[in-house]
C-alpha cells in the first residue's frame, strides 16, 4: 500500500503541509477561507513537530494493525479494504480513546465546536480517487513528504 | 521601545503582510533565519522587525497564502546624485561599527556590462542557417594543452596510430562547468547537487579550496580539486582521484585578498575535510607563500603534474586584473594546461565591499585581451581559457566563447537555480535558502534530489539555447565559434572599447 513517507532530513518546517491539509478538507478548498471563515484553524491532520534543527510532519501512518481502531468504542474508526484507516466523524462520540491510543499522536481531539469528535488523516481519499497525491505531499516544497510504496520496508516508521 | 541608533531605523526593506490572507501557520517565523519575524501569542498576530530583514524573500516564497511581500522601504531622504543611498547607508553602518563592511555575492555596481553591448550574427540567404533539432550540433569541448602538430605512423596491417603524445584533456559535453565553491562556504547538500548535476551533464564541478568530503567521492571523476593558498584538504590522493587540479591564485570578487572561514563555522565535518582542528580559523593567505614569481608557479604546477603522473590537466585560476594578458602569458609558459580568468563580477562567500566593488576588470574584456595576447605570442594552443565571473545567460556564454574562451564556469547562476535571491548576506552564514550556510537547520533546505535537477535543467536549457544561436549563425560546432569575433558586433561601445574587445561596430 502506498503511504506518506516522512523524510526527516529534509523537512524545513514551512508548515505548507498543514495549510494544504486544512484547505483540502474544507468546503471552499481555499486556505484563507478555510482558516478565516470555516473555523478550521488547528484542524490539520498533519502536524509539524519542530525541535530545531530537527523537524518533521506527522500524520496517520495507516498502520496494518491500528491501535486507534482497537481503542475506538463506537466503531467510527475502520480499516478500509484499500488499507486506509478511516475515521467517520459522524459516528465518533468523542471519547478520545484513539487520541490516547495512537503511538504517533496522529489522532487529534477537535475541541473547537460543540459536537466533539476526533479527527485524523484520511490519506486524502477523495484526491486519491481522482488520481492526485495527498495534499500534504503535493504541497511539500522540499520533498520531505513523498507518497510511495516503500513504507513497509522502513522499520522506523512501522508499527508491528 | 528600546533605544536604537537612529540610522538603524532607515532599513532597506519592509515586510508587507496582508493580515487577512495570513492564516497564522507560522511558516514565515520558522523560515526567517534573520529573526525578522515573530509571533505574538497574546494578540495572535505576526509582527516583523523590518530592520532585521535582508530582503532574501524566503518568507515570501514559502508563504502558502501569498500574504507576504518584501518591498524596498519607500522612505528615502533627498535623492543625491553623488551620495547614492547605498553609500550613505555604508557610512552610517561604519559610523556605528567602525569595521570593514563585509558582503557576499558579486559586484553590484552599475559598471557597463559589455555583454549587453555585443550582438550576434545570423545567416541570411547566402549561407544556410542550421536547425539544431534536425541536424547534429556539437557543444563538446576539450580542455587542455593542444599540440602544434600531430604525427601519425602506419603500423603493420595498415592501421594508423598516433605518434605524438597528447597532453591530458578534459572532455565536456557542454562548455559550462560549475565553479569553485568550497565546503564551508556552501554546504554539502548544495555541493553534492552540483556534483550530481555535473555527472549527469557530462561536465565538471569544482571542490573549491575546502577539500573533498567523503560523501562526494562517488562524483570525483567529474570533479576538479582546488589547491588554494590555504592548502586545505590537499593530499596526494586528493590530487590523484580528481579529473583535474586547479591552483587558485585569485578570485574575481576579491583579487589580492585571501579568505577567512571563522572558527565558529568550522564544525567537525568541515575540519576533517579541510584537515584542520575543529573550531580553528581556516585562513587562506592573500598570496601563496611559496609563489612569488612565474618560476615558483611553475614549480607548483610541475609538483602537481609529477604527483598525478602527468595524467591530469592543471588549471591555474587568476582574477581579471589590469595586466591580465601578460600574467596569462606567464602562466601559459609556466606549464598550466588551462587558465581560468575570473572577472570582477564573480561571486564570493565573503569579501570587503570596497574590494568587491572596485577591484579588477570585467571578464569579457579580460578574455579578449588574453586571447589576443596568447595568439600574438603563438602560444594560444598551449592553454585552454576558461571564463568565469559574471556570465548570466546562454547568450553570454556564446559571446565570451566568440571572444576567445574555451569554456565557462558558472556559480552565481547555479545558486540562482536553487533559490538564491542575491541578498548579499552569504557572509553571515545564515542563508535562509540553505545555500551558503552549514547550520543544520538551514542546510536541509537544499534537497540534493531537487537541487541537482534544477541545476541540470538550467545548464540543459542554456545548452539548447546555445545550439539554437550556433545554428542561426550557420555553425554546427562550438569549436568553430572559438575566438570568432567576426560573428560579433558592438553597439553603444566607444571605438576604443570595440578595439579592445576586437569586434567591429554594428553596421561595419
Amino acid at each position: 500500500m502506498k503511504k506518506v513517507i516522512i523524510i526527516e532530513d529534509f523537512c524545513i518546517a514551512c508548515y505548507n503541509c498543514e495549510v494544504a491539509c486544512v484547505a483540502t478538507h474544507s468546503r471552499s478548498e481555499d486556505p484563507v477561507k478555510a482558516y478565516k471563515r470555516e473555523g478550521l484553524r488547528g484542524r490539520s491532520n498533519a502536524v509539524v513537530e519542530v525541535e530545531s534543527p530537527v523537524a518533521f510532519s506527522v500524520m496517520c501512518r495507516h498502520c496494518r494493525h491500528p491501535w486507534c481502531m482497537d481503542a475506538c468504542i463506537s466503531g467510527a474508526i475502520q480499516r478500509l479494504d484499500n488499507g486506509i484507516v478511516y475515521l467517520d466523524e459522524g459516528r465518533c462520540v468523542g471519547c478520545w480513546g484513539c487520541v490516547v491510543g495512537c503511538p504517533y499522536g496522529a489522532a487529534h481531539p477537535n475541541l473547537t465546536v460543540k459536537d466533539k469528535h476526533a479527527f485524523k488523516c484520511d490519506l486524502c481519499i477523495d484526491r486519491l480517487e481522482i488520481g492526485l497525491k495527498p495534499a500534504c505531499v503535493e504541497a511539500c516544497p522540499n520533498r520531505a513528504l513523498i507518497y510511495d510504496e516503500t513504507m513497509e520496508k522502513r522499520a522506523e516508521v512501522h508499527t508491528p | 521601545m528600546l533605544f536604537k541608533k537612529p540610522q538603524i531605523q532607515y532599513y532597506p526593506y519592509i515586510v508587507q503582510r496582508d493580515d487577512y490572507r495570513c492564516v497564522r501557520c507560522l511558516g514565515c517565523v520558522e523560515q526567517c533565519s534573520y529573526d525578522a519575524t515573530f509571533y505574538d501569542e497574546e494578540l495572535d498576530m505576526l509582527w516583523n522587525k523590518h530592520e532585521a530583514c535582508v530582503g532574501c524573500k524566503r518568507c515570501e516564497a514559502m508563504c502558502p497564502t501569498d500574504a507576504l511581500k518584501i518591498i524596498p522601504n519607500p522612505s528615502r531622504p533627498y535623492e543625491h546624485q553623488s551620495w547614492k543611498w547605498d553609500l550613505v547607508m555604508d557610512a552610517y553602518l561604519q559610523a556605528n561599527t567602525g569595521s570593514i563592511i563585509i558582503t557576499g555575492i558579486g559586484n553590484d555596481k552599475p559598471y557597463r556590462v559589455s555583454f549587453d553591448h555585443l550582438l550576434l550574427d545570423a545567416c541570411q540567404v547566402t549561407n544556410p542557417s542550421i536547425d539544431p533539432l534536425r541536424e547534429p550540433m556539437e557543444l563538446r569541448t576539450f580542455l587542455g594543452r593542444k599540440v602544434q602538430k600531430i604525427e601519425l605512423a602506419e603500423a603493420e596491417g595498415g592501421n594508423i596510430t598516433l605518434k605524438t603524445r597528447l597532453a591530458p584533456q578534459l572532455q565536456l559535453e557542454t562548455p559550462i562547468m560549475f565553479s569553485a565553491m568550497s565546503y564551508g562556504a556552501i554546504n554539502l547538500n548544495f555541493q553534492e547537487s552540483m556534483a550530481r548535476a555535473a555527472v549527469r551533464l557530462g561536465t565538471y564541478w569544482n571542490t573549491g579550496e575546502g577539500g573533498l568530503h567523503k560523501r562526494l567521492y562517488p562524483y570525483v571523476n567529474s570533479g576538479i580539486v582546488q589547491v588554494a593558498s590555504g592548502r586545505f584538504g590537499v593530499s596526494r590522493d586528493y590530487l590523484k582521484v580528481a579529473a583535474a587540479a586547479e591552483i587558485k591564485i585569485g578570485q574575481g570578487a576579491k583579487p589580492g585578498i585571501g579568505g577567512h572561514l571563522p572558527g565558529e563555522k568550522v564544525n567537525p565535518d568541515i575540519a576533517e575535510t579541510r584537515m584542520i582542528p575543529p573550531g580553528s580559523d581556516a585562513i587562506s593567505p592573500a598570496p601563496h607563500h611559496d609563489i612569488y614569481s612565474i618560476e615558483d608557479l611553475r614549480q607548483l604546477i610541475y609538483a602537481i603534474k609529477e604527483t598525478t603522473r602527468y595524467e591530469k590537466p592543471v588549471f591555474v585560476k587568476i582574477a581579471a586584473v589590469h595586466n591580465v594578458a601578460a600574467i596569462a602569458s606567464g602562466i601559459a609558459r609556466a606549464g598550466a594546461d588551462v587558465i581560468v580568468i575570473d572577472g570582477f563580477r564573480g561571486g564570493t562567500g565573503a569579501a570587503p565591499k570596497s574590494v568587491r566593488d572596485h577591484i579588477g576588470i570585467p571578464v569579457e574584456v579580460a578574455i579578449a585581451a588574453v586571447d589576443r595576447r596568447l595568439r600574438a605570442e603563438g602560444i594560444r594552443n598551449e592553454v585552454s581559457i576558461v571564463a568565469t565571473g559574471g556570465i548570466r545567460s546562454s547568450a553570454d556564454v556564446i559571446k565570451i566563447i566568440a571572444l576567445g574562451a574555451d569554456a565557462i564556469y558558472i556559480a552565481t547562476a547555479a545558486m540562482l537555480a536553487v533559490g538564491c535571491t542575491l541578498c548579499q548576506t552569504c557572509n553571515t552564514g545564515r542563508c535562509a535558502w540553505g545555500i551558503t550556510t552549514n547550520d543544520p537547520r538551514l542546510a536541509r533546505r537544499q534537497n540534493p534530489d531537487i537541487a541537482s535537477e534544477q541545476l541540470y535543467n538550467l545548464v540543459r536549457g542554456w545548452s539548447h539555447e546555445m545550439k539554437e544561436m550556433l545554428g542561426a549563425m550557420g555553425i554546427n560546432s562550438i569549436e568553430s565559434l572559438k575566438g570568432n569575433r567576426l560573428r560579433l558586433r558592438s553597439i553603444g561601445l566607444t571605438e576604443k572599447e570595440s578595439e579592445i574587445l576586437g569586434v567591429l561596430p554594428a553596421g561595419e
